[in-house]
């Protein structure tokens, strides 16, 4: 079984993995916007050194680890979703229910070999750049990038626990864009993507550090830029874990509800 | 099947028309997931509001950014997104065109006899993206209220000018990156880099960018005519690169050699394409 869904998953790297030309078209333009936005916190930071406990090169850090992060964990959209919406919307699903393979494991595996191949292809890049252009805050013991690398994975796992969820939504709605653009939105500023969440102020600043979206971004890029060590680092792990466990049941008994009022469309 | 361009004079009216009749076909089409369509759009005016949002929350932090107000901001803001939300919705369709180019459904295009441009253009219209256009202007009419100018007749009349000027600026840089697609199908991103990317540059500052940065997007890519070489006229400013006062009044003039240069680069992709023909 362990050896299907691992295969599935090497299925989904090398799928988008064929796409060259539109992997290097897509770290230019990461690499553009990571330019754009480290001007603007550079601009902040001047003038608030240490906003946010983040000194000025930690926050361009911050800047690069986004763009680096944007496509592997589906930030802005273009995980798995929109294919099983799509599944769902023309009715191809019911082919999937019939493998003999779990629903959300199969697409799970689908989604770990995407972010594989988009953290390498479209995430290395845009950081390499960033650190030849700028003074970067990158560790300086090796430990710290396999630390970091974990907490990237839990933070795809909850990612897609998300996203899975929104998709099943089409069972009821039929065109699920609507509710998958509401929640990559969400997902844009409550990961941390516009800005950090540490400089959000007070409660709002609270609210979104414990919303599961800042697994994706604000807790790996902590976890690399050192504000997580020792107990806290576990204490990252067990936030992000226990969101994935939560959604990922979550989106279990959806897909139990949903299956059993699955009535195909069309012959 | 090889590009066709449509002889220069049929042309115009035609496609216009052509437009305004597959635009009308797809609001239809949207409007049969009412529910999902309210949601996309109050999405649209929300993804853009998030962008603001952000902006917000850094001025929570500091007084000016750069040297530039929040209303100063907002302004720049105001202008480009709405610039930029005009173009996308009338022409943001156009990055589709590699899809079609790839899965051969371009060649149904050119059968009809009406421009491809046209066609294209109006592929798939997405209504939704006025949400776009209404965050930018609200934000705009916040910054007019709040943003300490001299109004002249000749700086209120630079604001509409402005949008509009963006907004053929922007529609240039669509049209010429759909163009660029007939050459490489699968480099749709690439021009992400300059809509949506040159839309975010714009919304900061011209002084917190490197100069090299800023002289790339005046003299290269002229995005900085849709907001931060008018905003000096505006706001009474200085160019952060030199440019003299009179520069201000170019906005109109590079729109119009922008989107000459955009149309030259599209009739080139057109007679460039050849279909794979199976």
């Amino acid at each position: 079984m362990v050896r299907l869904y691992a295969r599935v998953a090497a299925g989904g790297f090398r799928r988008y993995a064929t796409y060259r030309v539109a992997t290097a078209a897509g770290v230019f333009t990461n690499t553009v916007f990571g330019f754009i936005m480290a001007y603007a916190y550079i601009a902040l930071w001047e003038q608030r050194p240490q906003l946010g406990g983040y000194d000025l090169s930690q926050a361009v850090t911050f800047v690069w680890l986004g763009q680096t992060l944007l496509m592997a964990c589906a930030l802005m959209g273009g995980g798995v979703e929109d294919e099983l919406i799509e599944r769902i919307r023309t009715g191809d699903i019911a082919v999937d229910l019939y493998r003999p393979a779990d629903l959300q494991l199969w697409w799970l595996a689908c989604d770990l070999g995407r972010a594989a191949f988009h953290l390498l292809g479209r995430g290395l890049v845009p950081l390499l750049v960033g650190a030849l252009a700028f003074d970067l805050a990158l560790p300086s013991s090796w430990w710290t990038w396999p630390a970091f690398l974990l907490s990237v994975v839990l933070g795809v796992v909850v990612g897609f626990a998300v996203r899975f969820l929104v998709a099943l939504s089409a069972f009821w709605l039929l065109d699920g864009a609507g509710v998958a653009q509401m929640c990559w939105l969400a997902g844009l500023f409550f990961s941390g993507m516009l800005l950090p969440l540490n400089v959000f102020p007070g409660v709002l600043g609270e609210v979104a550090r414990a919303l599961p979206w800042s697994s994706l971004l604000q807790v790996p890029a902590d976890v690399l830029l050192g504000e997580r060590t020792g107990w806290e680092l576990a204490g990252a792990y067990a936030f992000q874990a226990g969101w994935a466990v939560v959604l990922l049941g979550a989106g279990r008994l959806v897909q139990a509800a949903a299956t059993r009022r699955v009535v195909v469309q069309g012959g | 099947m090889r590009g066709r361009v449509p002889r220069r004079g049929v042309r115009a009216a035609d496609g216009v028309r052509a437009y305004g009749l597959i635009v009308g076909m797809w609001v239809r089409s949207t409007m049969a997931y009412r529910l999902s369509f309210a949601m996309t759009a109050f999405g649209n005016l929300a993804a853009t509001a998030f962008d603001f949002v952000a902006i917000l929350l850094m001025f929570s932090h500091v007084e000016a950014l750069g040297g530039w107000s929040l209303p100063e901001v907002a302004f720049l803001y105001g202008t480009t997104s709405t610039a930029f939300g005009l173009a996308d919705l009338v022409l943001g369709s156009v990055d589709r065109l590699g899809r079609r180019v790839r899965d051969g459904t371009l060649d149904v295009l050119l059968v009809r006899p009406v421009p491809v441009l046209a066609q294209v253009a109006a592929d798939r219209f997405a209504l939704r993206r006025l949400g776009r256009v209404v965050q930018g202007l609200l934000v705009l009419g916040y910054a007019l209220a709040t943003v300490e100018v001299q109004w002249t007749p000749g700086r209120v009349a630079a604001v509409p000018l402005m949008v509009l000027c963006g907004g053929a600026l922007f529609a240039a840089v669509f049209v010429a990156g759909a163009a660029f697609q007939f050459f490489a199908q699968d480099a749709a991103e690439v021009q992400n880099a300059f809509t949506y990317g040159g839309n975010t540059l714009l919304q900061y500052p011209p002084s917190i960018f490197a100069k090299d940065l800023v002289r790339g997007v005046t003299f290269v890519v002229p995005l900085a005519f849709v907001n931060w070489v008018p905003a000096m006229y505006v706001l009474g400013r200085q160019s952060p690169i030199g440019l003299p006062a009179w520069c201000a009044l170019l906005p109109p003039f590079v729109a119009a050699a922008a989107l000459a240069a955009a149309g030259l680069a599209w009739r080139a992709g057109l007679r460039a394409y050849r279909s794979t023909g199976s």
